[in-house]
């Protein structure tokens, strides 16, 4: 496969186009593989990239029920920060965002990432003491992040209502300068690329129907288009966790929620940096091609419909008004949902289960995307070794067993 | 957004109830005896189901009362609600034709429904 550059760029550019590869191959499934990875999201796809780059395991395949990236990896919004308050949550998402740094050139595919800057606001003085002492814990751990008071905040996004009048003004703000946004298709299509030119079978329009044992251990899995054995199953399935685990009697401590993302009509550069209020609970950033990408909260109850309700909406619409008043004779344009596989503590699942050789990586609930390499490489090391590495080891399904919760609600600055 | 059937005040708007999760989880009665295993599941294991599901609401904006309902997860069909302390009834809905595909009435992302014999 051809390597991306200037001078292919050129030379196709100067041959009409027509001379580009596939990016992968559309492989039928094979009767067997070292491992089958359930999930051809942003995870899923970092899990194979990683495990054949890192492990030297090959002999893979990334089963997808639709078409990859077409699930939760693009409904979100894109948010790439690592300021968690604690310890375990820092350490995964900046083992994250350190690799997020350097993706674009190792994938060799441009995943417009742009670090942007990440701000979240502060509304009252309780508030602003957690932030301030979440940037704190934030410096022991080496995430880059600062307060800011509400002169600074404007000075930095200019466009930012910090009037005392508001309903819930703006007092000041945390700061991670090099957090951001990128492109979630390029990361998908990266990562499915690499993985295919490394030898992965990335196998779309297929579902997992069920999961075969034997004496406790996984020996395959069988799919609408057949059985595959294999003694590895890594499920890396987002909104539909419990679904697959369901399939071997796993009970998990999950339930999946509708999320809602929506984007305005493209306007030119507006806003230059992502914005996220925990109190009012919304969030924005613009995309390059100028849409505002909006965010909020989920719908209460459980539910597998890929689309929300309209009052959070009406929610979020009101609470960006607010903070933005220039954007309130903006037209919203494309509302979406997807489903989201929310923990008790708001921190993932990365671990092994009581069936052996059946993996989880789940439980991201709404802030998954920004983990999604340092995800896939901690993953990848969890199922190639059958350890969980120094990173993984906190986020254990044992974890509700022993009372050892990694409890972020809230301490996150949620609005992830 | 539901319009929801209160089996005490009728059909009321969803953003009069507040969601209250999962129905019928009995509370321990020997909770001295029990491990922490077990503890784990009556507190944070829960079914998540793909299809028929029961769940606690609160009608929090009106009579205050718990009440059940069972909805199909997959399409939010509301298919019945009923007083705590009844069982949960028999009910009959559209499932999806594979474990996490979609419903012929579900949420309209026909590029993962498998479809099933006979539906076009």
């Amino acid at each position: 496969m051809g390597k991306y550059s200037f001078l292919s760029l050129l030379k196709q550019g100067l041959t009409g186009h027509h001379g580009w590869e596939k990016v992968w191959r559309q492989p039928d499934p094979k009767p067997s593989y070292d491992a089958v990875i359930i999930g051809g999201g942003g995870h899923g796809l970092a899990t194979a990239y990683y495990l054949a780059k890192n492990h030297g395991m090959t002999n893979i395949a990334v089963i997808e029920k639709g078409w990859i990236g077409g699930g939760n990896s693009g409904r979100n919004t894109t948010i790439i920060r690592s300021n968690y308050l604690y310890d375990a949550s820092a350490t995964i998402y900046n083992h994250a965002l350190t690799l997020w740094k350097d993706l674009g050139q190792e994938l060799n595919f441009n995943i417009m990432m742009s670090h942007r800057g990440v701000l979240n606001l502060a509304h009252d003085e309780g508030e602003a003491r957690q932030l301030k002492r979440r940037v704190e814990a934030n410096r022991l751990n080496g995430v880059a992040s600062e307060y800011l008071d509400r002169h600074q905040v404007k000075e930095f996004c200019p466009i930012i209502n910090i009037s005392e009048d508001s309903r819930y003004p703006i007092i000041g703000a945390t700061l991670q300068r090099d957090g951001g946004v990128n492109r979630h298709d390029g990361v998908v299509w990266g990562f499915a690329r690499k993985a295919d030119e490394m030898g992965v079978d990335i196998i779309q329009q297929c579902e997992v129907t069920n999961i075969l044992t034997d004496n406790g251990a996984v020996t395959g899995v069988e799919t609408t288009r057949g059985t595959i054995r294999t003694p590895k199953v890594a499920c890396v399935t987002a909104g539909h966790t419990s679904v697959i685990a369901g399939m071997l009697d796993i009970r998990l401590p999950i339930e999946s929620h509708p999320l809602q993302a929506l984007v305005s009509e493209p306007m030119k550069p507006v806003i230059n940096t992502v914005v996220m209020s925990n109190a009012v609970h919304a969030y924005c950033s613009q995309s390059d091609k100028g849409e505002l990408v909006i965010g909020a909260g989920i719908d209460a109850h459980v539910s597998y419909t890929q689309r929300g309700s309209m009052d959070i909406i009406e929610h979020q619409m009101s609470s960006m008004v607010e903070i933005f008043p220039i954007f309130s004779r903006v037209k919203m344009m494309r509302q979406w949902g997807g489903i989201v596989d929310t923990c008790p503590d708001a921190s993932p699942i990365i671990s092994k289960t009581p069936v052996r050789g059946f993996y989880i990586n789940g439980g991201w609930g709404t802030g998954g995307w920004k983990a999604t390499p340092g995800s896939g490489h901690c993953f990848a090391d969890l199922v190639a070794r059958d350890e969980p590495n120094r990173i993984a080891a906190p986020f254990t399904l044992e974890r509700f067993v022993t009372g050892d919760l990694v409890a972020e609600h809230g301490a996150a600055a949620v609005a992830h | 957004m539901f319009i929801i059937q209160c089996p005490y005040c009728g059909e009321r708007d969803q953003s009069e109830f507040t969601h209250a999760g999962e129905a019928h989880i009995a509370r321990p009665t020997n909770s001295a005896d029990m491990t922490d295993a077990e503890w784990a599941d009556f507190l944070f294991m829960r079914k998540n189901t793909k299809g028929v599901y029961a769940e606690r609401w609160n009608h929090a904006a009106g009579c205050r009362k718990f009440f059940n309902m069972v909805r199909n997860t997959a399409t939010d069909e509301i298919l019945a609600t009923y007083a705590a302390g009844q069982p949960m009834p028999d009910v009959t809905t559209d499932l999806p034709a594979t474990p996490s595909g979609e419903a012929s009435i579900g949420s309209g992302n026909d590029a993962v429904k498998v479809m099933k014999e006979g539906e076009v």
